[in-house]
């Protein structure tokens, strides 16, 4: 055993002791003189001396900036010192790379079940005690779900007293169990039963399983597999993983009884009938633009006549709030495999994230230990994103971040990825997913443990204070990105028929769904690859383990697929045949552990009978009292300095969202590279102009008053950003993704109807609003149970619908960014100001919500949508951004600054509907709305292809950097420096 | 030589912007192959039927340990040989970003004295403590006989995309011999060509140094991206200024194809 610990020699800066330091004093408060960072990697193989003197020496040390110690003390001095690495089990990706580099290094072979322990030693000096200690590991340095820590004080001799973690114990002697599980018990026991096993299935379901084992065709065959008529936890295990909500979908498939204003309706499925529906009518205009949606991981559309693009967004919200890194590493790691994973795979173009947090500076006194502070969760997730988006090589190029108290408990994490294919790969069509009876089942990628067992039913009961790690993992990027590589060279040589991804289920319900096109399979379960001895064949079957995906392999290829993945270090390996059996039956050891019918499986699930029911929330809108210029200039400073509003740039400069080199718009635009983007332009291929836009869409606000808004709201905010960076309103497709409380009723949730009210009014809104603005979705998400059980307190989160949208950029040479650009062009306001404060960001700087929340009317939306779009194809506009939070006022104010220069308004000019107060005029959240700037070259037939349309010029651009805003009588209503609004704009988040 | 300058762009796990490169080098009027490292450990490619060698940016092996540490260790564990003969050979090296850090972890760069296996300088963590994608300026140092840099007497505009991107020299000799044999080739400035703090010295190099070449000028790393700015619509600014339909980095790339063309 070696302990090397790595050091920076004097005189050479600790940029990573130097910002833990900041955050100490920053974050929790506590003084810290200094913080010194030790890198220590514990070997625990057989080396020699000289050995480990070579490996520390020509590996691990730079000899530029770092000593090294083995088995000895730095001799540094410190107060305190903490050391923490992972936990046994928990991926160690450095200590991973550190074995492949030993063996390069000495040219050995590590020896096998050996492994390279790495972790983090920082001597802290200052005038701390026990408890700042404490409170600095476990409040910022070490997550003990998944970290192992130690503490010592001033003097203490670390390399003597230090534990060594060296991976997870060995099991002296493994003895695979297959356990039966009886059925034939109480409906008290079986919802125990499924209670005890995590597997989230509700009594009507549990009654069935026992039912269909009690089939006598099902048990004779059976009996013929040398199974006995009860339940294996193998087989238990897959129908809970299969039938989970995550896999389901069974609350949008549900019967809903709805009732609103005493008015009953049914409703056969929300998906059917709105989400798909929706897609149905709009695909009789636009059929051949789209080309796969629903039926894969991600949604399918075209690009142009030779490529396809695709889309999807997931969510990883319960991990994210254990382990916020990891959470997020494994959420973006997850949906890259979509796209990855969609007809015979994409190559993995973008990235874009939107994220829901407590505020950043919400109190730590109020907060229960269970829960990770906003601020932690925050830059978490930031950093998982960084080391999955960046080191995967994939640009995170659009984004959002909200921040309210109702998601402290529950953050919400977004993880979206582009995809790119050609439409036709050796001679068949790419978008297609097919297997043969007698292909080979094929795993890739990493290896099988226990970690991220029962994600997809964890997601089904709501987090508490006492919920396990075993859910959370950390992502391996790059043995991902390896197998990316692998899986493209070998798609380019028609190596493989099919492919799926490795996501909620595991094995179960990757090689489950294949083998749906085929008819069957049969598995070997022992020959997938483990991280470790020791796990279960339930636990093989339904593991989570990141970094996977499941292929169908023609025979004839198979010596071909293998052999190129062996080159590319990429462990792939036969588990197995599909058949066209009608049966999925695994083995282990040659011993059946699961036979079923593969159409049980699928369809034997019946349709969940909900009930919902409307009870409008009894909202006012505040009183009105006047108002002063400098209080609305103060408003408008507030709301450009609100967290949610405010610049992201220090999230953003910390995403690459360069690579590949296709960004048009980037996420940070304007004379100083920082005005705020409505959305991102890529050009995917270097030598074609034309384009994708992407941009989000999301207003948990207006939910409160009501969903229907909310929706509605979503998709028109996520349409106009792409119409305001250049992208075709008649070439957007969207996804929804619905994150909700639990919209179940019971004794124990009360407001269930409620809640799934909401969602039925939401999902009304996406049907009416997608064929209104001929917008079609493409694929989709939900994630119910977004609740934390606070002692006897069960906390929800608000209805939360992000709609991601994709768009066609027909020449990128006409995209439009949002900074003016130079004095003297005209302003112009574009879309109706209506009455519409509620849930806006003006009400909320005085603590309201209000009643009037934006409506849609899609008709003049899609006209102004068109008309601009048409405008923009001939150069006549210089700049557009899009209205939202902070209304016009915020919209021409972004624009102004983002460009260096002022803004001179009229806001009575502005089209209402209406006689407006000044406030609303300024501060209204109307929806369909643009800011516009247009040089005195272009006003004519800018005019003139905006015609019948609601827009007027309501001023100019200036060279003075200010911004002034007059009303209806000439008064000033608002008047500032930019310098004091920019400031004020990116002050909260300059970390 | 007439026909197109073969360049071999170096895939291992992690490398990510290799694509990047093969599209510059392609622009430039090279024929940019991507190529995986275990191709070339096994023979099925040969590193001498190429006359560049591009080494591309990236997260090589997750950049775990430190950034390029472990790919440099391959090269040099396994394809020594090979790369000595083809820098003897006077072919041409450019690494950028993760392939400028592997380039010196390897040794390759500086290359004092044709010791092309020494580390005599590192790349580490920027003083930010952060991962940074911002815009730089650089200054093109026209003393220096690096041929990538050739020509280039403007100041130019590029991004960088790294965490680990300060450059230390090991001691003051190891920089004064830089500074006295032209291998600094390029540094950060603002746009005037004017040094600065932080972010104009977006890492906190020592002497705001951003690329250095061997002492032959064929063997050159920098850490910005001169892939990412080749064309107009690249640059953060393009819907506000005039600009030329060519990126300022495509110069880098269309000198070393000049230069195969011209000299091998």
């Amino acid at each position: 055993m070696w302990r090397v610990e790595v050091a920076l020699k004097p005189g050479i800066t600790d940029a990573l002791g130097n910002s833990v330091q900041k955050q100490i004093i920053e974050d929790l408060r506590i003084d810290v003189e200094s913080v010194e960072t030790i890198d220590v990697y514990t070997i625990s193989a057989s080396l020699s001396r000289e050995q480990a003197e070579i490996v520390a020496r020509d590996l691990l040390a730079d000899p530029i900036t770092q000593n090294y110690h083995i088995n000895e003390n730095t001799g540094k001095p410190f107060t305190v010192a903490i050391e923490v690495g992972y936990k046994p089990g928990v991926t160690d990706n450095v200590g991973v790379t550190t074995v492949e580099g030993i063996e390069d290094l000495l040219a050995i072979e590590y020896p096998e079940g050996e492994a390279v322990h790495t972790s983090k030693l920082y001597l802290l000096n200052g005038n701390l005690t026990e408890d700042d200690a404490r409170r600095i590991c476990l409040g910022l340095l070490a997550n003990s779900l998944i970290e192992h820590f130690q503490i010592w004080g001033a003097g203490a001799d670390i390399q003597a007293t230090a534990e060594h973690i060296t991976g997870p114990a060995q099991m002296a002697e493994f003895k695979p169990v297959v356990a039966e599980v009886d059925l034939d018990v109480s409906d008290e026991e079986l919802i125990e039963i499924s209670r005890q096993g995590v597997l989230s299935l509700n009594l009507e379901e549990m009654r069935l399983i026992r039912d269909y084992f009690k089939d006598e065709a099902v048990l004779d065959e059976r009996a013929r597999m040398g199974l006995g008529p009860r339940p294996t936890d193998v087989e238990l295990e897959m129908l809970a993983q299969t039938w989970s909500e995550h896999c389901k979908h069974k609350i949008f498939n549900a019967n809903i009884e709805y009732t609103e204003d005493g008015k009953v309706e049914r409703i056969a499925s929300l998906f059917k009938q709105y989400i798909r529906r929706a897609t149905e009518e709009i695909a009789r205009t636009k059929k051949d633009w789209l080309v796969s949606v629903f039926v894969d991981n991600a949604g399918v559309v075209t690009f142009d006549d030779d490529y396809n693009m695709v889309f999807k967004v997931e969510t990883h919200n319960h991990p994210s709030a254990l382990d916020p890194y990891g959470g997020a590493i494994t959420g973006i790691v997850g949906v890259n495999r979509d796209p990855m994973g969609t007809g015979i795979g994409s190559e993995l173009i973008f990235n874009t994230d939107v994220f829901c947090f407590g505020p950043p500076d919400f109190s730590y006194e109020k907060l229960p230990q269970s829960v990770l502070h906003p601020k932690r969760i925050f830059k978490g997730v930031r950093k998982g994103v960084e080391d999955g988006g960046n080191k995967i090589g994939i640009p995170t190029v659009n984004g959002a971040i909200l921040f309210d108290e109702a998601y402290v408990y529950n953050p919400l994490v977004y993880c979206g990825t582009g995809g790119f294919m050609k439409k036709v790969i050796n001679g068949k069509p790419s978008h297609e997913k097919h297997v043969e009876p007698g292909d080979l089942i094929v795993m890739t990628g990493g290896r099988i443990g226990k970690d991220g067992i029962h994600g997809a039913t964890f997601s089904s009961v709501a987090l508490d204070e006492g919920t396990s790690s075993a859910a959370v993992q950390i992502g391996a990027p790059i043995v991902q990105r390896k197998m990316q590589d692998a899986l493209k060279e070998a798609r380019e040589l028609g190596l493989y028929r099919a492919i799926t991804d490795n996501g909620a289920g595991g094995l179960s319900s990757s090689v489950g769904e294949m083998s749906e096109f085929s008819g069957g399979c049969e598995v070997d379960l022992e020959k997938a690859p483990l991280k470790y001895a020791g796990l279960q064949p339930w636990e093989l079957w339904v593991s989570e383990s990141q970094e996977r995906m499941t292929l169908a392999v023609p025979p004839q290829d198979i010596d071909a697929f293998l052999e190129l993945c062996e080159r590319r270090d990429v462990e792939a390996t036969v588990i197995g045949t599909f058949t066209d059996s009608g049966k999925i039956h695994v083995k282990y050891d040659g011993k059946t552990v699961l036979y079923l019918n593969s159409e049980f499986v699928h369809e034997g699930l019946p349709g969940l009978e909900l009930t919902a029911a409307w009870r409008p929330q009894s909202q006012a809108e505040p009183e009105r009292l006047p108002v002063d210029s400098a209080a609305l200039t103060g408003a408008l400073k507030k709301i450009l300095g609100s967290y949610n509003v405010c610049s992201k740039e220090w999230v953003i400069r910390q995403y690459d969202h360069e690579v590949q080199g296709g960004s048009v718009v980037k996420p940070l635009v304007g004379i100083a590279n920082d005005g705020p983007s409505d959305g991102a332009v890529i050009r995917p291929r270097i030598d074609s102009t034309r384009g994708i836009a992407v941009a989000n869409g999301i207003n948990p606000k207006y939910g409160e008053i009501d969903t229907y808004a909310m929706a509605a709201s979503a998709i028109d905010e996520a349409v106009r950003n792409i119409v305001a960076v250049g992208g075709d309103p008649d070439r957007v497709a969207i996804l929804d993704n619905f994150c909700w409380g639990n919209p179940i009723l019971s004794d124990t949730n009360p407001d269930g109807d409620h809640k799934l009210a909401q969602l039925v009014r939401a999902n009304k809104a996406c049907y009416d609003t997608a064929v209104g603005l001929g917008t079609p979705f493409i694929s989709g998400k939900d994630s119910f149970h977004n609740e934390y059980k606070l002692g006897d307190k069960t906390i929800a989160i608000p209805p939360t619908l992000l709609i991601s949208a994709i768009g066609i950029v027909p020449d990128v040479e006409r995209a439009v960014t949002m900074d003016a650009k130079a004095p003297g062009d005209a302003v112009y306001v574009l879309g109706l100001t209506k009455d519409e404060l509620g849930g806006s960001h003006y009400y909320m700087l005085n603590g309201y919500n209000g009643r009037n929340v934006p409506a849609v009317d899609t008709a003049s939306a899609l006209a102004l949508y068109r008309a601009l779009h048409g405008a923009m194809r001939e150069g006549l506009v210089a700049s557009c951004h899009d209205c939202s939070e902070g209304g016009i006022a915020a919209a021409a104010a972004e624009s102004a600054f983002a460009g260096g220069l002022g803004m001179r308004i009229d806001i009575s000019q502005a089209p209402t509907l209406g006689e407006l107060a000044d406030e609303v005029l300024l501060f209204s959240e109307s929806n369909s709305r643009f800011v516009v700037t247009v040089s005195h070259d272009n006003r004519a037939a800018f005019e003139a292809a905006l015609v019948g349309n609601a827009l007027a010029a309501v001023g100019e651009v200036t060279g003075d950097n200010r911004i002034t805003i007059t009303g209806a009588d000439g008064a000033t209503l608002i008047d500032a420096g930019n310098d004091e609004l920019r400031e004020a704009w990116q002050a909260p988040l300059r970390w | 030589m007439n026909e197109k300058p073969r360049v071999l762009v170096l895939l291992a796990a992690g490398i990510n912007r290799d694509g990047d490169a093969q599209n510059a080098f392609t622009r430039a009027g090279a024929d940019a192959e991507r190529v995986h490292i275990n191709d070339l450990v096994d023979g099925r490619k040969k590193l001498k039927d190429y006359q560049i060698l591009m080494l591309p940016g990236g997260f090589s092996f997750g950049d775990d340990i430190a950034s390029g540490k472990v790919l440099a260790n391959k090269l040099k564990y396994k394809l020594k040989d090979d790369l000595l003969e083809f820098v003897g050979d006077g072919k041409l090296v450019l690494g950028v970003c993760n392939g400028f850090q592997v380039m010196v972890k390897l040794g390759i760069l500086p290359g004092f004295d044709g010791d092309y296996m020494r580390q005599d300088v590192t790349l580490t963590h920027n003083d930010s403590g952060k991962f940074e994608d911002r815009w730089v300026h650089l200054k093109v140092n026209p003393q220096s006989n690096c041929v990538f840099t050739r020509g280039i007497e403007k100041v130019i505009y590029v991004p960088i995309c790294h965490g680990e991107g300060k450059f230390i020299p090991e001691d003051d000799a190891t920089l004064a011999r830089l500074r006295h044999n032209g291998q600094v080739a390029a540094e950060y400035v603002d746009e005037h060509g004017t040094h600065g703090g932080y972010p104009i010295n977006p890492n906190g190099s020592v002497e705001h140094i951003a690329g250095i070449c061997d002492e032959t000028g064929r063997v050159f790393g920098m850490m910005p991206h001169p892939e990412n700015y080749i064309v107009r619509t690249q640059h953060p600014r393009w819907t506000r200024e005039q600009l030329a339909d060519e990126g300022d980095g495509l110069a880098i790339f269309k000198n070393a194809v000049d230069y195969v063309k011209k000299e091998l």
